[in-house]
C-alpha cells in the first residue's frame, strides 16, 4: 500500500519524476525524462505583453460559492468608475465562467485582430475576457482536464490584446490547483501585485481560506488581504438571527492569527445577487447600501496597496 | 462537518479503512483531509495527481458492505469529475444529484454541469435548489436572499426531476460548524422536511436490499 502522497515537487523542479511523492503519479515517466524541465517560452512572451499592464491582482478563495466572481466584478466596476483608469477583468474559471453574466455581457463574442484577441468592452475603460465568450450556447460544458485549461490560460495571458491597463483583475475558480498554479507560473516574470482572498464567516469556509493563504506563501504570492463576504446578515423583520454565524470569530480572528490584513466585511444584501443576475453594477443600483460602502472601502484599500508597490522590478513572484 | 477532523486513516489487508463518524458505524467517510499532516496544509496538486488519488479512493478503500456511497465533488466539470465518473462506471452508479442555488448566475454554471452529465452518460437523479430562502428560526419570516425558483426552472429546462428546495437555516450552518448531527438535533428546522423529502425520493429510487 502506497505512502500518503506529499506535494508534487513541480514539473519544472529538479526532483520532477524522481521524488518519493512522484511514485504512482501518472506523469512520473514524463517528468523523470526531463520533458517538463525547460522553461516555457510563453513566460517571457507574457512578461512582454504584461509590460503595458501596471497592476495585476488575483482574486482567490479556498471555497466555492463565497462570492469571488461577484467581488471581482465589483472591483472592476468600482475601479472603472474613474474614466481615466483602464481596467481589465480576466475570468480564468474555465468550467464555470460566470463573469460574462455578472457583467451583463452574456452572448458577446470575442474578435481577433492583428494584435491578438480583443477583450469585450463593457465601457471604453473596462475590458473583459472569459472562456464564456468562446462558447456558443449557455448549456455548453467545458469538460477539460488540467493541461487544456492551462493552455487556455496561457492564451488568455499571451494572446489577448489588453492594451494599456492600470489594473488587471484575474478571477479564479475555487481551490489551489491547475488554474492557480498556471496563473502564478505564467505571470512569474511579470510581477503580480498580490492576491485578494474571499471568504464567508463560517469556520468551514475559513478552513479552506487558511489553505489558500498557505498556497500564496508557498508560491510567494503577496497577499493584499482577506474579504469577508456575506457578513452579518440579520433577519430584516426581527433583527435576531444571523445566517452565516462566525462560530470561530470569522475572518477577523483568523486574519489576526495569521497576520494577514482584513480588507473589510461585506454584509449580505439580497440586492447583490439580483444585480449580478441582471448583469448590473450593484454599486450603481444600490449606492446607499452598507454593502456598497464596504465594497468601496475595500477597493480603496486595494488601490492603496497597489500604489505602494513598484510596477516593475524587485518584487517578482517566484514560481 | 462530520466532526471527525484530525482522525487518521488506517490500513488493513483489504485496503484503507474509512473513518466512522457515528457510534453505530452507519456512516463512514474518506477524504483527502485525513491524509494531511496539518489541517491548514494546502493541497497544491495538478490534475493527474488528483485523478490518481480519486482512483485510489474508489478501488483501495475497504468500504465493506454499503447500501449507499455518496460522492461529494468540487465545483466544475474537470479532472475530478471525469476521474470519479470513470472510476465509478464499472459499478453502475445510480446517478448524479445536481445542486444549485436559486440565482441565475448559479444556474448559469449548473446548466453546464447537466450537459457534462449527459456527455459522460451519467444519469441525473435530479436537481436540488439549496439556500432557497432564509427562514428566520426566531420569527419564521422568509427572506429570499439568493432569489428563488432558479433550480426548479433549471430542472424543467433540462428535462430532469426537481427534487426540492432546501432553505437556509442558521441552525444547519451552525451544526455543520460544530459537527453536530443536524437530523437528530433539529427535527423542527425548516430545512429538515426538505432534506428528508429529498432523501426519501432517493430511497424510493433505490431501496436498500435491491442490487
Amino acid at each position: 500500500m502506497e505512502e500518503v502522497p506529499h506535494d508534487c515537487p513541480g514539473v519544472g523542479s529538479a526532483q520532477a519524476g524522481r521524488g518519493a511523492s512522484c511514485q504512482g503519479c501518472p506523469n512520473q515517466g514524463l517528468c523523470a525524462s526531463g520533458a517538463g524541465a525547460a522553461p516555457d517560452p510563453a513566460i517571457e512572451e507574457i512578461k512582454e505583453k504584461m509590460k503595458t499592464v501596471k497592476h495585476k491582482i488575483l482574486v482567490l478563495s479556498g471555497k466555492g460559492g463565497v462570492g469571488k466572481s461577484t467581488f471581482s466584478a465589483h472591483l472592476a466596476h468600482g475601479l472603472a468608475e474613474d474614466e481615466n483608469t483602464q481596467v481589465a477583468l480576466l475570468d480564468i474559471d474555465i468550467c464555470g465562467p460566470s463573469i460574462p453574466k455578472i457583467m451583463g455581457l452574456e452572448g458577446e463574442q470575442v474578435h481577433q485582430s492583428g494584435s491578438g484577441w480583443s477583450p469585450v468592452f463593457l465601457e471604453d475603460n473596462l475590458g473583459v475576457m472569459s472562456v464564456g465568450f468562446l462558447l456558443s450556447s449557455p448549456d455548453d460544458a467545458v469538460i477539460w482536464r488540467g493541461p487544456k485549461k492551462n493552455g487556455m490560460i496561457k492564451q488568455f495571458l499571451r494572446d489577448v490584446d489588453w492594451g494599456e491597463v492600470d489594473y488587471l483583475i484575474v478571477d479564479t475558480p475555487p481551490g489551489t490547483s491547475d488554474e492557480h498554479l498556471s496563473a502564478v507560473q505564467y505571470l512569474a516574470a511579470a510581477h503580480i501585485d498580490g492576491a485578494v482572498i474571499i471568504t464567508t464567516p463560517q469556520e468551514v469556509s475559513l478552513q479552506d481560506v487558511r489553505k489558500e493563504i498557505n498556497f500564496c506563501h508557498k508560491v510567494k504570492l503577496p497577499i493584499i488581504g482577506v474579504v469577508e463576504n456575506m457578513s452579518g446578515f440579520i433577519c430584516p423583520k426581527c433583527q435576531e438571527s444571523q445566517i452565516f454565524p462566525p462560530t470561530t470569530g470569522g475572518a477577523e480572528v483568523m486574519c489576526q492569527g495569521l497576520k494577514v490584513p482584513l480588507l473589510g466585511k461585506v454584509p449580505l444584501d439580497p440586492r447583490i445577487g439580483k444585480s449580478c443576475d441582471k448583469g448590473q453594477s450593484f454599486l450603481v443600483e444600490a449606492p446607499d447600501s452598507p454593502a456598497t460602502l464596504a465594497y468601496r472601502s475595500i477597493i480603496q484599500r486595494i488601490q492603496e496597496f497597489c500604489s505602494l508597490r513598484q510596477p516593475k522590478g524587485e518584487n517578482l513572484v517566484g514560481s | 462537518m462530520l466532526r471527525v477532523q484530525g482522525k487518521a486513516v488506517h490500513q488493513c489487508d483489504s485496503g484503507w479503512v474509512p473513518v466512522f463518524v457515528d457510534q453505530e458505524q452507519s456512516i463512514s467517510l474518506m477524504s483527502v483531509g485525513f491524509l494531511l499532516e496539518k489541517p491548514d496544509e494546502a493541497v497544491v496538486w495538478r490534475g493527474p495527481k488528483k485523478n490518481a488519488l480519486i482512483k485510489q479512493f474508489v478501488s483501495d478503500v475497504a468500504w465493506g458492505q454499503l447500501d449507499y456511497l455518496v460522492v461529494d465533488t468540487p465545483p466544475g466539470t474537470s479532472d475530478e469529475h471525469m476521474a470519479v465518473v470513470d472510476a465509478m462506471r464499472p459499478y453502475s452508479p445510480l446517478g448524479a444529484l445536481v445542486v444549485t442555488t436559486p440565482q441565475a448566475v448559479s444556474v448559469g454554471d449548473v446548466r453546464r454541469e447537466l450537459t457534462f452529465c449527459k456527455k459522460v452518460g451519467l444519469r441525473v437523479i435530479g436537481v436540488v435548489e439549496n439556500m432557497s430562502g432564509f427562514v428566520c428560526p426566531h420569527c419564521a419570516e422568509c427572506t429570499n436572499v439568493f432569489s428563488r425558483g432558479g433550480g426548479e426552472e433549471l430542472a424543467r429546462h433540462a428535462g430532469v426531476p426537481f427534487l426540492g428546495s432546501v432553505p437556509l437555516d442558521p441552525t444547519l450552518t451552525r451544526s455543520l460548524e460544530e459537527g453536530r448531527d443536524f437530523i437528530r438535533g433539529f427535527p423542527k428546522s425548516p430545512a429538515f422536511p426538505a432534506l428528508s423529502c429529498i432523501a426519501q425520493k432517493i430511497l424510493n429510487e433505490a431501496p436498500v436490499g435491491l442490487s
